[in-house]
């Protein structure tokens, strides 16, 4: 082929210069990928939230000095962080956030073992699907509080009582993140999998659930919000002194003893330990998959 | 016209031919409901010979994906027979259809892993491959960061992987600007040429039906029939301007507006 070379025009046609010509268009077309400074994830990601932060402890030192209302109602930011400061001196602190912590996650990897099979066999099999699906969407709208008087009745204020209305909150989320993500992969893919000969398990395997993995992460993050938010009823509700001290105890306690400040640091932590897990967990682990999937590039 | 489709013909088995690479026996294809059913493909045969590269070119509903589906397996004739002897085909589709979970070079690994190659011998078989469609550097790079023609080409290179003896493709290049498909339609006839491979190429352009084919096949659309086929015999390599190629195009062109007029007049 190297010998077609004749004159000025054919030598754009040349083999050769078809490969320059191909490097030039990769070149040309590439998506460029880059990483966002520093400098600028510090600018547009934290300093919003925390101007933000600041604008309530303005907002609300403004209505305290006002005295809009009763001090023993609205104390002052600072009675909430002497509370904060004396639970910590007491060491008491991490106890009390760490019961409901462990708690949250025990039930959270139980909810995560029991409503994957389950979003599995509903995303595939039919009559599993007309039988539960519906059932399960109708699960998610449920708040999980209600649970809360059936799961005392038959298991007591116990441990098990506060799993028991974590995985009715949580598995529903959990499975039906899973079904969603199943029924959004793409019909293209399936069939390059098919044609490929990744057919049963194996295209279960290397097609369908890694196609699923962004719908199901979806589920996950839900779930978890799902459990922390069941942990926190039930811990308000069923609380007793034989079940250890954890955050919605100490809310509770602390309204049974006026403690405003008190309350107010209660509803903070729960707060603030719900979005640590998230930030901590579940938005890298989104963040990443839809990345490599050149989902988010622009977003984040 | 064909004549109608007769019983006698229906699940005949084919006799064992082992001189084509793909033998479309009097396929008959319709979708819906038995009694309302509408046919797609009524009576194609067609044979594709080993190492033969064929185009089969029609307007919108010939049924041409349909016919390419069923070759691929993917789905079943009405009536009719297939025969692939070589095993199953590979199939590029027009959307690139790569996992967007892997890398290039992952996702030309799991076809091999389903193919059965061994670990070992993966990833530079990959690395092989990906130098064949001239993209040595793209081993690592997610599908995202491809441009259009590199999807296709790493696509290319994933068929190839599954090592098999027909490569069906369905409008691969229509969704390419034209430069980037000229450097395919280049890509492709010159690793057809190196390799022994059958190609069985779906397209709607008769100038890339006649750069690219040894056999162009004309389908008439509603119900898809076999109408026309001309052997096109320009040496390799062509280039889409050259003027042979255009003349025949405009021959089949002629041709196949004349399928679709034959639609206006009912």
């Amino acid at each position: 082929m190297a010998g077609t070379e004749t004159g000025p025009r054919s030598v754009s046609g040349s083999p050769h210069d078809l490969a320059g010509l191909e490097a030039g268009l990769d070149a040309l077309d590439a998506v460029r990928v880059e990483r966002t400074p520093f400098a600028k994830v510090l600018l547009h990601k934290v300093l919003p939230p925390v101007t933000a932060v600041v604008l309530v402890l303005v907002v609300w030192k403004v209505l305290v000095v006002a005295e809009v209302t009763d001090a023993y109602k609205l104390p002052d930011p600072s009675a909430v962080w002497h509370s904060l400061k004396e639970l910590w001196l007491r060491g008491t602190l991490l106890d009390i956030v760490w019961t409901s912590v462990s708690r949250g996650l025990l039930g959270f990897a139980a909810a995560l073992a029991l409503g994957t099979p389950l979003g599995l066999l509903v995303a595939r099999v039919k009559v599993v699907r007309a039988a539960l699906g519906p059932l399960l969407s109708g699960l998610q709208s449920l708040p999980s509080v209600a649970w809360v008087p059936a799961a005392v009745i038959w298991l007591g204020i116990t441990d098990g009582a506060m799993y028991a209305v974590i995985l009715l909150g949580a598995v529903p989320s959990i499975a039906n993140g899973l079904v969603s993500g199943i029924d959004q992969v793409p019909p293209l893919y399936l069939r390059a999998g098919r044609t490929m000969g990744a057919t049963g398990l194996s295209g279960a395997r290397h097609v369908l659930l890694p196609a699923a993995l962004p719908g199901y992460i979806a589920g996950l993050k839900q779930g978890w919000a799902f459990s922390w938010r069941s942990l926190m009823a039930a811990e308000l509700i069923a609380s007793s002194p034989d079940l250890g001290l954890g955050l919605g105890q100490y809310l509770e306690n602390a309204r049974t003893d006026s403690d405003m400040p008190g309350v107010l640091l209660g509803i903070i932590l729960i707060l603030f330990v719900g979005i640590a897990i998230d930030l901590a967990v579940f938005s890298p682990l989104e963040r990443r998959v839809l990345r490599t999937r050149g989902l988010a590039a622009a977003a984040r | 016209m064909a004549p109608a489709l007769t019983t006698d013909k229906t699940g005949t088995a084919a006799r064992a031919n082992s001189g084509s690479a793909v033998r479309i026996d009097h396929v008959h294809k319709s979708f819906g409901r038995p009694g309302a059913a509408q046919p797609v493909l009524d009576d194609v045969s067609l044979e594709v010979r080993p190492g033969e590269f064929v185009c089969l070119l029609g307007a919108s509903g010939c049924g041409k994906s349909t016919l390419l589906n069923l070759v691929a397996g993917l789905d079943r004739p009405t009536a009719g027979t297939i025969e692939v002897p070589g095993g199953r085909p590979a199939l590029m589709f027009q959307e690139h259809a790569l996992f967007p979970w892997l890398t290039a070079g992952r996702n030309i690994e799991l076809a091999l892993r389903l193919r059965g190659v061994p670990r070992a011998e993966r990833r530079p078989e990959a690395e092989r491959l990906l130098e064949l469609v001239r993209l040595s550097g793209a081993y690592g790079k997610r599908v995202h960061e491809l441009s259009g023609g590199m999807r296709q080409r790493v696509a290319l290179a994933r068929a190839l992987a599954q090592d098999s003896q027909v490569l069906l493709m369905d409008e691969p290049f229509a969704a390419l600007d034209a430069i980037t498909r000229d450097v395919l339609h280049h890509e492709l006839t010159r690793i057809w040429s190196e390799t022994s491979l059958s190609v069985l190429f779906v397209t709607h352009n008769v100038r890339e039906a006649v750069r690219l084919a040894q056999r162009v096949v004309l389908l008439s659309s509603r119900p898809g029939r076999v109408a026309r086929q001309w052997a096109v015999d320009i040496p390799q390599p062509r280039r889409i301007e050259d003027a042979a190629v255009a003349d025949l195009s405009v021959e089949i062109t002629e041709e196949l507006r004349g399928e679709i007029r034959r639609h206006g007049r009912h």
